[in-house]
């Protein structure tokens, strides 16, 4: 990544006229790969924003009767120990990535990330320093310990603070839907997922920043924040969205980690879940199908996020 | 390069000291209480607050962060509110001792299965098996372990019966030859969990040693060699090999920060003693000194890790300590 930090987008000149994003994505359709990949993490975000629709049973219906069963005819993907239906289940946990790794995206990578990179970069000295210095030391630590540690001392903290908001306001539902859950791994992961973004961004606003165009919108009486908005904003978007297909997979996978080792996501499904219902050696033996059904949809999911991140990024620089 | 080694280890004791006291702030401010917890059966408010003052509970976090600090300097952890009796010094050491065998291990598996891995990709490249190679790799690294592991414990635990289903039980298992001669073997514990640390890292530098081996084979001083008649084997053994395993020397720092992490979920899952399941147990006990010694002690091998990895990259890369000079 750092490599590429100060790479401008490749804009062919025999094209005039054509818009790079326009030109980024001719290159984008040429790649079977990368559109292959587009259309699995659509085909599994379609299915999480419509799992309500979908989804042929309720994530929490029970039936006892019928827990542990494999593929049949009423459940596709069979059922649980608890005999939940686990395609619904999937397609709700699909939902949960969905909803963490745009939440995560919108507040760590795009506005946090984005902002500092952009004020570190134009502000300089002492800003630029005092940001970056912060960077370094959320770099340094080791992510998922301090995540792990973080939802585990303040979850039970944040659920009360969603209850007493519960009690007190007219919201409702906010514990039973794991409201308070999905707030604590949004900001536990925003807190860690801005760095790159920033630091990113940072070292091309430092090398835009010398250029005449920014010189004569600043003499001609340009505050910062309109120099930065219409004219540094606009050539950093393409590292913007960069950084973002290249974090989505890291912010989906430590959700799904997190979940696993008890202290992410609760009262709602997430694949991190199903994944620890259904390890364990015998587990595995018996019935194969608990760990098979989710570990596939995220592999595909990880696999394709990684593809179509690596071809996003040659076809910016042209390839 | 003495004033950029000393310029990066300047950092050390203040992160140490974020994560020490963030650690510190955030297992205090959790829930469960560890008095109640180590007291066991006994219910007497008395003696309960009789162990709060013993531990220094009611003073405020500052001053007990001070207390904590003032001990580990001098190589005093406290002692575990669970596992009482023991210092979780005691009960700390001897768990990094595995850990660290066996990240060891793995970071050497890394790169000796890595690195001929991408030299032989790079090797036939534009034959079907550099695609096949590297097509396998990206997907085996996309299978998460937590995915991967049960079913390979399924599989050779379970189905083949050849390995045992988890633990630990040392590095070597000795073979005695008629009883007389010993021949030291890997331990059949080491396998799976060799596997489940080295395949996101092996794929990650079996990748990058071919597109460098690649690289290097356009370059002139390549073509020189070849123009001169040395012998193919000859131009990839003196020139290319060498070459393309600088870039190698980058991953490193990723490598080991991500066998450091991967410790908690794969010892976890593979019932290994070391101090990634201690953490688990100790968070899910709520077992306060243990999770603060734990926590510090993964940090600073992360934070000493990409420390090595910044000094590795400015020794090899001139450009990189020289611009940090600058700044």
């Amino acid at each position: 990544m750092a490599m590429t930090a100060t790479q401008e987008v490749y804009v062919d000149e025999s094209s005039v006229g054509e818009s790079a994003w326009r030109q980024v994505w001719g290159r984008l359709r040429r790649k079977k790969l990368a559109m292959i990949s587009l259309l699995i993490v659509v085909a599994i975000y379609l299915g999480g924003i419509f799992a309500p629709l979908i989804a042929p049973y309720g994530y929490n219906t029970q039936d006892l009767d019928r827990g542990l069963e494999g593929p049949s005819a009423d459940h596709w993907l069979g059922t649980d120990r608890l005999g939940r239906d686990m395609l619904s289940r999937t397609l709700y946990s699909a939902r949960t990535t969905v909803v963490v790794t745009t939440a995560v995206v919108l507040s760590g990578s795009l506005f946090i990330g984005t902002t500092l990179g952009l004020i570190a970069g134009y502000r300089g000295g002492w800003v630029d320093n005092l940001i970056m210095r912060v960077g370094d030391i959320f770099a340094g630590l080791p992510a998922i310990i301090m995540l792990i540690l973080i939802n585990a001392s303040l979850g039970r903290r944040v659920e009360d603070a969603a209850r007493w908001v519960e009690d007190h306001t007219f919201l409702d539902g906010l514990v039973s839907s794991g409201f308070h859950s999905y707030l604590l791994v949004f900001g536990a992961l925003s807190l860690f997922f801005w760095v790159g973004s920033a630091r990113v961004i940072r070292a091309q606003v430092l090398q835009l920043r010398e250029n005449d165009f920014i010189l004569a919108a600043e003499s001609l009486g340009g505050s910062s924040a309109r120099v930065i908005r219409s004219h540094i904003l606009p050539n950093v978007s393409f590292l913007i969205v960069l950084g973002i297909s290249a974090s989505l997979g890291g912010i989906a996978g430590s959700e799904i980690l997190l979940t696993w080792f008890g202290v992410g996501v609760q009262n709602a499904p997430s694949f991190g879940g199903m994944i620890y219902e259904g390890s364990g050696a015998r587990t595995f033996q018996s019935h194969p199908h608990l760990l098979l059904v989710p570990g596939a949809v995220v592999t595909a999911l990880l696999f394709a996020f990684n593809l179509f991140g690596d071809a996003l990024n040659d076809a910016m620089r042209g390839r | 390069m003495g004033a950029y080694v000393i310029r990066r280890l300047a950092w050390l004791p203040l992160i140490l000291f974020i994560v020490s006291f963030a650690t510190f702030a955030l297992a205090r401010f959790g829930p469960g209480d560890p008095v109640t917890v180590a007291a066991g059966q006994i219910r007497d408010p008395e003696v309960l607050a009789q162990i709060r003052q013993d531990k220094g509970l009611d003073d405020p976090i500052p001053v007990q962060y001070a207390r904590w600090l003032g001990d580990a300097v001098r190589g005093d952890f406290g002692e575990s509110f669970i596992q009482r009796g023991f210092t979780v010094s005691e009960l700390i050491f001897p768990k990094m001792w595995v850990s660290a065998q066996l990240g060891f291990l793995a970071l050497v598996m890394i790169f000796v299965v890595g690195i001929p891995l991408g030299l032989l990709a790079a090797r036939l490249a534009g034959t079907w098996v550099d695609p096949a190679i590297i097509g396998t790799l990206l997907f085996l690294q996309a299978i998460p372990v937590l995915v991967l592991i049960p079913p390979l414990l399924w599989l050779f635990a379970l189905q083949f019966n050849i390995l045992p289903v988890g633990g630990w039980d040392g590095i070597f298992e000795i073979w005695w030859i008629a009883g007389v001669i010993a021949v030291p073997i890997p331990d059949p514990h080491l396998y799976l969990p060799l596997l489940a640390f080295t395949l996101p890292g092996f794929v990650g530098v079996a990748r990058l040693v071919r597109i460098s081996a690649l690289e290097v084979n356009t370059l002139d001083y390549v073509r020189t060699a070849r123009a001169k008649g040395l012998s193919e084997a000859n131009v990839q053994w003196r020139h290319v090999f060498p070459n393309s395993l600088l870039p190698v020397i980058t991953v490193f720092g990723l490598a080991l920060s991500g066998i450091i992490e991967g410790a908690l979920f794969i010892e976890v899952l593979l019932g290994i003693p070391g101090i990634g399941s201690f953490l688990f147990e100790a968070v899910t006990s709520r077992d306060y000194d243990v999770i603060m010694a734990a926590t510090v002690i993964f940090a600073t091998a992360f934070v000493l890790t990409n420390l090595l990895a910044e000094i590795i990259y400015g020794l090899v890369d001139p450009r990189v300590r020289l611009g940090a000079s600058r700044n």
